[in-house]
């Protein structure tokens, strides 16, 4: 049987963050997720936001978290290699009714101590958001909203965990945890059994099973889809900031917002479901999109769309963030109602689950050989003709174009391979090196994307996968072959 | 750097750039480099493994590989030289320069006296046309898929349904039968086929597999792989007629929906690009907004036949080669094509007239199928020519001749009127 000190349960950012927090100190960690890759759940399908928490619910544990978080981000995402930018949000008002809910969002984003949010005239909204509709009465200014590459900051966090001795199994379902005399003493997957004392639950959409499993699923998870459109990078219509609706009592509605790698972000719907499973995007929900998005930007252009996707968030019901610890259940740390802010929070949350299982005894000593940094996969078509050049010397695979409209290489999709915690899918390669993710989303490149995985991997193409079990490519040699004995 | 000094660079070693590079080097051009990105000339004919080319333009039928290995012999023996593996980055029009990679000699550039665009085209996507649903494998565009099947001898799924009517979508229908698949419907939006009759007729009418016109999908099912697919006929507004709804179980889909000219150089470089080909506007030498720069083929405007590309691609070549030596003649007056009655766009989009007569041929889509029709060019009141046909299809292309004399005003109008 393995052993381990902490199990943390999820490979998504807040997963991966407090593994990466846990791995600064002298104590193994094994991260296990069911899915085929690191983040491959609600943290690969956001609006890639690093929120400020200026629209938090004040004093609650999420607040602290997320206005905690956002400034963490620089300096983390230096040292991680990680796309972010601090482009700002610009939250403009249309109606009189909009306009006069502007200064009670500016004292609740005082009250979530974020001090920067500025008021804007009509004329300085038109000149710092030229896209937005020209009816606009002004606004609100919130600078340190900010854009990242969400698949890079799992990523990322993931592999400097890795590197500083986290094990992760992926592929891998916790079917159990066992517990002798109110303490934690094994999780059970499908990959065998795992001997711990300590389990962090951060199995987000799915955290209600697993707390089901210690009998502490005091609550429900409900699945809040949230519906997306990506826009060519070539649209006509750009914003520069993002650009935030005025929230309803309802709903915190629909946002525009350039992504890091220069497309535009369209969405999301708000739409509760009975399952946890349903990614589907549907013509309502992407019509309501539209409907709502063109009041804020007239001229957005949907029909440059080059996808359309939709993430689940794992809202809670009764709703709030949680991070409980238990009397009676000694070594347990359960996560629930991360949601929206999830991505955002990761980071805070890493330090925050870490002092509350120093708090239930988990002994923590510093290493003194921690490595803080990361270097991401070089990125060919950022770099100079010289370091072209240079790198093409050195791995003649970077000369190869195999993505055309994104211009990534052969040499980039074989380091996302070949580099620990490498992609193993389809869709894992795309989402480090982005394969697959232009204009015509994959068909150019991913019959060669195939081809690469199969040789890599060394497996014939039919094993290859676009992400999880049971998503085959294709089906094995065509008629000629098979008869003239290939597999 | 390494530089490549040459007289037409060509990009792009499928029909258009084959035709144009042996054009070119009959015209009397120097150096003539195709650059090509993949490992092998041919382009798209690669996979193209049916026969139906050259009916026109070889007065035989071929195969997609025999009809690009006609024109590679021919550029063999003229000289024409390729540059393999590369994928070019970046074209700077005023210097005559193009930056491409490949993996021998790293960054190369070519520098050319002209340069004739010849990339081809991309698939409409599965975004593009905005299916609802989920994001399952197994949907793949018919050229993708044609290419794993055709190229890299691997299949892409046993139960299969095809969305739109285009020429690659029905001969994947035939092609995925002949694998041993069983393909359960071509399902086609408009009330009419988007590609050739003959297609219809060799490809899904020979293998009894049904065609839906009027009708589109309205879900995917599947998480992992596609598990069906739901279809329902459209209204007048296009838009699906819920009772109507139809369940089709499948685990693959592939889509003919449309082509789009591959045109993210040409916008890099600033060269005015048509917004209803989404090609670059050309004159009757295939002439861009750029003087230096030439295109032909898909990247212009999208064509059915790859013998027209052929056709097209000559005048590209042969021009470019003569801009190259300094000889293009001089432009006395810039006359604009303007799409009239029932005509989606012309191409080329304007005439250079010059002191010598030329006969131009005015190549255009209708907007709508019609019979019993006349086609007409006309500048002013003056009817230029004009011609009988029996019908006409969006899928097909037609053309129309014009002498450059005959030309008045700086206009020219073509028109698909009813006959009588």
């Amino acid at each position: 049987m393995q052993k381990t000190d902490v199990v943390v349960i999820g490979a998504g950012a807040v997963g991966c963050a407090v593994a990466r927090e846990l791995s600064k100190y002298q104590v193994h960690v094994t991260v296990v997720d069911k899915r085929d890759d690191i983040g491959g759940d609600a943290s690969k399908s956001n609006s890639a936001i690093i929120h400020t928490g200026y629209d938090a619910a004040p004093g609650t544990l999420e607040s602290q978290l997320v206005v905690a978080a956002n400034p963490m981000y620089d300096e983390l995402t230096k040292d991680l290699d990680i796309p972010f930018e601090r482009i700002g949000a610009v939250l403009p008002a249309f109606t009189g009714e909009q306009f006069e809910k502007l200064p009670a969002i500016k004292e609740k984003a005082f009250q979530n101590h974020v001090y920067d949010v500025e008021y804007l005239s009509r004329e300085e909204l038109l000149l710092k958001e030229p896209e937005l509709n020209p009816e606009v009465k002004g606004g609100l200014y919130i600078p340190r909203e900010s854009i990242i590459d969400p698949f890079i900051l799992v990523q990322a966090l993931a592999e400097n965990a890795n590197e500083n001795g986290v094990d992760f199994m992926l592929n891998t379902e916790v079917t159990d945890i066992r517990t002798a005399e109110g303490s934690v003493t094994a999780v059970v997957t499908t990959q065998g059994e795992i001997e711990t004392s300590y389990v962090v639950n951060a199995a987000a959409l799915h955290c209600d099973d697993i707390a089901a499993m210690v009998g502490k699923a005091d609550y429900k998870v409900v699945a809040r889809r949230g519906q997306f459109y990506i826009l060519d990078k070539n649209t006509n219509c750009k914003v520069k900031n993002i650009v935030l609706p005025i929230p309803t009592k309802i709903t915190k509605g629909k946002l525009m917002t350039p992504t890091i790698h220069g497309n535009m972000l369209v969405g999301p719907t708000a739409e509760d479901l009975d399952n946890k499973v349903d990614v589907s995007v549907t013509a309502e929900g992407l019509d309501s999109i539209y409907e709502d998005v063109r009041k804020m930007i007239p001229s957005v252009n949907i029909r440059d769309t080059i996808t359309q996707y939709s993430g689940l968030r794992p809202n809670r019901n009764p709703e709030g963030l949680h991070v409980d610890v238990y009397d009676d259940l000694n070594g347990y740390v359960n996560l629930s109602g991360v949601r929206s802010t999830g991505l955002t929070l990761s980071v805070a949350m890493g330090k925050y689950v870490t002092e509350k299982l120093k708090e239930i005894g988990l002994n923590l000593i510093l290493k003194d050989d921690f490595k803080k940094t990361r270097k991401g996969i070089p990125c060919f078509h950022k770099m100079t003709e010289e370091e072209q050049e240079a790198v093409i010397r050195e791995n003649p695979l970077y000369g190869t174009i195999i993505c055309r409209c994104e211009t990534i290489t052969e040499g980039e999709i074989v380091d996302a391979i070949r580099r620990p915690l490498g992609a193993r899918t389809v869709d894992a390669v795309k989402r480090r090196v982005r394969a697959g993710m232009g204009r015509c989303q994959g068909g150019f490149c991913g019959p060669k994307v195939i081809e690469i995985l199969a040789r890599e991997l060394e497996i014939p193409a039919n094993q290859v996968e676009k992400n999880l079990k049971g998503s085959y490519m294709v089906t094995g040699r065509n008629k000629k072959q098979r008869e003239n004995g290939y597999v | 750097m390494y530089r490549v000094e040459c007289d037409v660079a060509v990009i792009g070693g499928g029909p258009a750039g084959l035709s144009a590079a042996v054009a070119a080097k009959k015209e009397g051009s120097g150096k003539v480099l195709v650059i090509e990105r993949d490992e092998s000339i041919g382009g798209i004919l690669q996979q193209c493994i049916h026969p139906g080319f050259g009916l026109t333009y070889f007065k035989e039928e071929l195969t997609g590989p025999e009809y690009a290995a006609r024109f590679a012999r021919e550029a063999a023996e003229r000289g024409v030289e390729f540059l393999l593996n590369s994928m070019v980055l970046e074209i700077r029009k005023e210097e005559g320069e193009i930056l491409c990679v490949n993996r021998e000699h790293g960054l190369t550039m070519v520098h050319a006296a002209s340069i004739i665009l010849a990339m081809g085209c991309r698939e409409r996507t599965r975004a593009n046309i905005m299916i609802p649903g989920s994001r399952p494998a197994g949907v793949y565009t018919a050229g993708a898929a044609q290419r794993l099947v055709n190229r890299q001898n691997q299949m892409v799924g046993k139960r299969v349904v095809i969305l739109g009517s285009g020429d690659i979508g029905m001969i994947m229908a035939r092609r995925m039968t002949l694998e041993g698949a069983e393909v359960l419907a071509v399902i086609e939006l408009m009330d009419y086929l988007a590609g050739l009759t003959r297609n219809k007729v060799q490809c899904l009418d020979d293998f009894g597999i049904p065609l839906y016109l009027s009708h589109t999908i309205t879900k995917i099912d599947g998480y992992q792989r596609v598990e069906g697919v739901h279809f329902a006929q459209v209204g007048a507004d296009k838009k699906p007629v819920k009772e109507t709804e139809k369940y089709l179980e499948c685990d693959t889909l592939l889509l003919s929906v449309g082509l789009i000219p591959e045109n993210e150089l040409t916008r890099k470089a600033d060269i005015e690009i048509s917004p209803v080909t989404n090609g670059p506007k050309v004159n009757q030498y295939m002439q861009t907004s750029a003087e230096n720069i030439f295109a032909c083929g898909n990247v212009v405007h999208v064509n059915d036949l790859a013998d027209n590309v052929s056709v097209e691609s000559r005048r590209a070549g042969a021009y470019a080669a003569r801009y190259a030596m300094g000889c293009l003649a001089r432009e006395t007056k810039r006359v604009e094509n303007m799409p009239g009655g029932n005509v989606r766009y012309l191409c080329p989009q304007s005439v250079s007239a010059t002191d010598e007569d030329e006969t131009v041929s005015l190549y255009f889509r209708v907007l709508h199928p019609d019979e019993k029709v006349i086609i007409r060019a006309k500048s002013g009141d003056k009817i230029l020519s004009s011609k009988k046909a029996a019908r006409v299809n969006p899928g097909e292309m037609e053309h129309i001749e014009i002498h450059t004399k005959d030309i008045e005003e700086n206009e020219v109008t073509v028109e698909v009127v009813k006959e009588g």
